[in-house]
């Protein structure tokens, strides 16, 4: 709810838009050179508001709805932050999803063999296996080693695994890429030779 | 005599500036209280002649002064009447009249309050001030809650923990505001101050329940944990569990902002074990039944958040047949009321008994009628706080206005808020509250709709208001009745509101307004300001009208270089400045840079914004004696 429609900038509203002024008469142009044409489609154009402020009414789409004597105002654009509300509130008030936040996330569980906490990351984040692993090193500072088909991971202590829909536990790296973030449902780097060598056969 | 002249640096006042919180507030501006007399936080000094006291710290960044003997006995006197100087500004200002007393200062003071958590570094904070026992940190800019700061920004907690690790074994209180906290963080203070007494955590994030395993567990003072309004992720640690089996020393147990399940006979035990607690909030996992539970082994508790208030989901018949009047009717001491997550209002009247002590309520989570609302407000005659929904309309403010005749605080928070719909509460909310409430101190509004003459009614009505935010939904909405801007309402507010501390602006508004502001605000601190002025002059009229300015916030406004470069006399005086889609390029944000060594003048990108090279899209510029932070994320460029 708080992204703005990029789509209404593809509609090119200040093309087909209805203002006071002579046609063919531009913003001026200290505008255009202090703010660009082209915003984020996370924010409103100041430029937007200031045509509107000098009809004294508060948006471009309820200008049209007087001009041309619409019943309905078409959506207005959402801007970030307003009004401003903290998330938390208006998440709370407003009907929930079931998944976390935003819904765009896959939140995994990660463990480390010996180590008190749980961490949960969001796998969609990374887009490689090397990615993944560079950050669960960084994450719980440990080294992982290379991975090589035959013999799992080499050079280590820790072998990353992951439990995958049917409950197995896998070793990371084994499938590809793709397979792994749509079938691991929780990640586990294990310590020690012998169980992670297991793995590795 | 008190000199008045700034010392080799800033260090001294404002950095350490503090402004109170209470219970609810989500803002810090509020004019202190009057400070008593520290008692528990003043250890036990006996003063004698040449007993070290002087140059005990050790690791002072403080040249040594070696003094006589006869001015060691001064100081020693000093030491032990400073240690009763509890107000900040006071010690600020004690520490000003001369590197004596700046040293003795720095010894006594018990609690450090940092405004800005990168206007100094821990390392220098720790080496001037010796014996702290309690922090208080704030980090990002007020809008980052409103996701106008990408994540990851900063305003992390680990260097400040690690610091305090060492400098302060015994501290035993931390507050933080807006920070970025680690479970690795709470781990490492929950090791390191074995006296731990109090954790209070509003709006933090990057942290879950294993962070507050941790302290739970280890903490075994702990007499305080507030979470307010922080993310707490579910590592689903329970614990609830963790605290020790034995007695326990809580006081206040505050998580209604935790969103996960917590096991509940654990948590009923904890209530058992816990004879001091006094404040319990619980979060809406807690149905009304088990809500019922608590209260009857609580009776003593002052403040209650009562979770859902609903029935659980896989309803034992038996829950809604509880005496739940009778629960609330035994909790003789229940002065403060929150909670109400998922209200069924049927379950409303069970806190009549109640009403008649209460001196704050939070409806702000209860989607609750006019109707819904008269029975309980009509025996609300203490009531001092009030957070409420515009679900109630301008019918249940009507009637908060016709019994709260004590209230100081009032929010109204939009139940939908969007910006084109009808909204429940105008200016015929707002008039009847400055009609019926004139204490009135803090308004907090939402609406869609606004006249001028309300807002000057209000401005006259009530007299004491020293914060005044009211927010008019609709962008650049004007006065609905005469098609006006707002400026003869916010005008007014500042001219006639001579407490006035902090000001919301919305609405249509001309640079009018803003000369109003600068005209009449003199003793503004915190100003916020949003899709509003028409040029440059607004801004300038704001900084060169407001001598107090600390705090100003500006989004989508047309403010430029030429404004901005208009309060370089004033910059370092405030805490900071945000100016977020205005019209700033890196060119005038540079200029303030070079222009202000002391002045940490960040430009922040947005990642999907698309930009001009020299538009700077948010400006966030504050003074500070760390210089450039070392842990500056990609999108922030320091100029």
């Amino acid at each position: 709810m708080q992204r703005s429609m990029a789509y209404e900038r593809h509609l090119n509203l200040e093309a087909t838009e209805l203002r006071l002024g002579l046609p063919g008469s531009d913003e001026a142009p200290e505008k255009t050179s202090a703010i660009p044409s082209v915003r984020s489609n996370k924010r409103a154009s100041p430029e937007i508001s200031e045509e509107s402020r000098s009809k004294g009414s508060s948006s471009l789409s309820s200008d049209v709805e007087n001009c041309e004597g619409e019943t309905a105002p078409p959506a207005k654009e959402q801007i970030v932050g307003w009004p401003p509300i903290r998330s938390y509130r208006k998440n709370c008030l407003q009907p929930r999803k079931n998944d976390r936040v935003d819904g765009a996330g896959m939140y995994v569980k990660v463990s480390v063999d010996g180590a008190p906490y749980l961490r949960k990351i969001d796998l969609k984040v990374y887009k490689s296996y090397p990615e993944l692993l560079e950050a669960l090193e960084d994450m719980f500072k440990l080294t992982i080693g290379e991975y090589s088909e035959k013999e799992g991971y080499n050079g280590s202590d820790f072998a990353p695994t992951y439990e995958d829909k049917d409950g197995d536990w896998m070793l990371v790296g084994d499938v590809p890429w793709d397979m792994f973030i749509s079938t691991c449902k929780r990640l586990r780097i294990m310590r020690g030779s012998s169980e992670a060598r297991g793995f590795g056969c | 005599m008190i000199t008045n002249k700034k010392p080799r640096s800033s260090d001294t006042d404002s950095n350490y500036m503090r402004d109170d919180r209470t219970e609810m507030s989500e803002d810090d501006d509020r004019s202190p209280p009057s400070d008593s007399i520290a008692n528990g936080s003043c250890p036990t000094r006996t003063c004698t002649p040449g007993s070290g006291s002087g140059s005990g710290s050790g690791s002072s960044s403080i040249p040594e002064y070696s003094a006589p003997y006869p001015d060691r006995v001064l100081e020693n006197v000093l030491e032990n009447v400073l240690w009763f100087l509890t107000s900040r500004k006071d010690r600020n200002a004690a520490s000003l009249v001369c590197r004596s007393w700046y040293r003795v200062e720095a010894m006594t003071r018990s609690d450090l309050f940092i405004g800005n958590c990168y206007a100094v570094s821990p390392e220098r904070a720790t080496s001037r001030f010796t014996r702290v026992r309690s922090v208080t940190l704030k980090g990002k800019p007020r809008f980052a809650d409103f996701n106008l700061m990408p994540p990851n920004w900063g305003a992390h907690f680990a260097p400040w923990v690690s610091a305090t690790a060492k400098a302060y074994p015994w501290l035993e209180k931390i507050h933080l505001k807006r920070m970025s906290v680690t479970d690795d963080d709470l781990a490492l203070l929950a090791e390191s101050f074995s006296g731990f007494k109090e954790l209070v955590l509003v709006c933090c994030d990057g942290f879950g329940t294993s962070g507050l395993a941790a302290v739970a567990s280890k903490c075994r003072q702990l007499k305080v944990l507030d979470l307010i309004e922080s993310e707490v992720s579910d590592d689903e640690v329970d614990w609830i569990m963790c605290f020790p089996d034995t007695e326990t020393c809580l006081e206040s147990l505050i998580f209604d902002c935790v969103e996960c399940l917590v096991d509940f006979d654990a948590l009923e035990r904890l209530v058992v074990r816990s004879p001091s607690l006094k404040k319990l909030r619980l979060n809406r996992f807690v149905s009304i039944g088990q809500l019922y539970r608590l209260m009857v082994r609580a009776p003593q508790l002052t403040h209650l958040g009562t979770g859902s208030f609903s029935p659980s989901e896989d309803v034992a018949q038996g829950e809604l047949e509880l005496d739940y009047v009778s629960a609330f009717a035994a909790c003789k001491s229940l002065v403060c009321l929150s909670g109400f997550r998922e209200i069924v209002p049927d379950c409303l009247p069970a806190i009549y008994p109640v009403c008649a002590n209460l001196t704050s309520l939070n409806f702000s989570y209860a989607n609750i009628s006019a109707e819904q609302l008269k029975p309980i407000i009509s025996n609300c005659h203490k009531l001092q706080t009030f957070w409420v929904l515009d679900s109630i309309c301008d019918e249940g403010l009507q009637a908060v206005a016709t019994t709260c005749k004590e209230l100081r605080e009032l929010r109204v928070f939009p139940f939908d808020p969007r910006e084109d719909i009808e909204g429940p509460v105008s200016e015929v909310g707002l008039q009847a509250i400055s009609e019926g409430c004139r204490k009135l101190q803090s308004i907090l509004y939402f609406c869609q709709r606004m006249t001028n003459a309300a807002v000057i009614a209000m401005s006259k009505n009530c007299p004491d208001l020293v914060v005044f935010r009211l927010c008019i939904m609709g962008r650049q909405r004007p006065d609905h009745v005469t098609g006006e801007p707002m400026d003869e309402g916010f005008g007014a507010i500042v001219m006639n509101c001579k407490k006035l501390t902090r000001l919301a602006v919305s609405g249509l508004l001309t640079d009018t307004a803003f000369a109003y502001i600068g005209k009449y605000g003199k003793i503004v601190r915190t100003l916020s300001v949003a899709f509003a002025g028409d040029s440059d002059m607004g801004l300038k009229y704001v900084l060169e009208g407001c001598p107090r300015l600390q705090k100003l916030e500006i989004r989508d406004s047309p403010f430029g270089d030429t404004a901005l470069l208009s309060g370089l006399h004033h910059y370092y005086n405030m805490r900071f400045l945000w100016m977020s889609a205005c019209r700033l390029s890196h060119q005038g944000c540079q200029q303030i840079a070079q222009a202000l060594p002391h002045l940490v003048v960040e430009v922040i990108k947005h990642e999907d914004t698309v930009h001009m090279d020299d538009y700077a899209d948010t400006l966030y510029m504050y003074r500070s004696l760390a210089g450039r932070r070392h842990d500056v994320p990609k999108f922030v460029s320091i100029l």
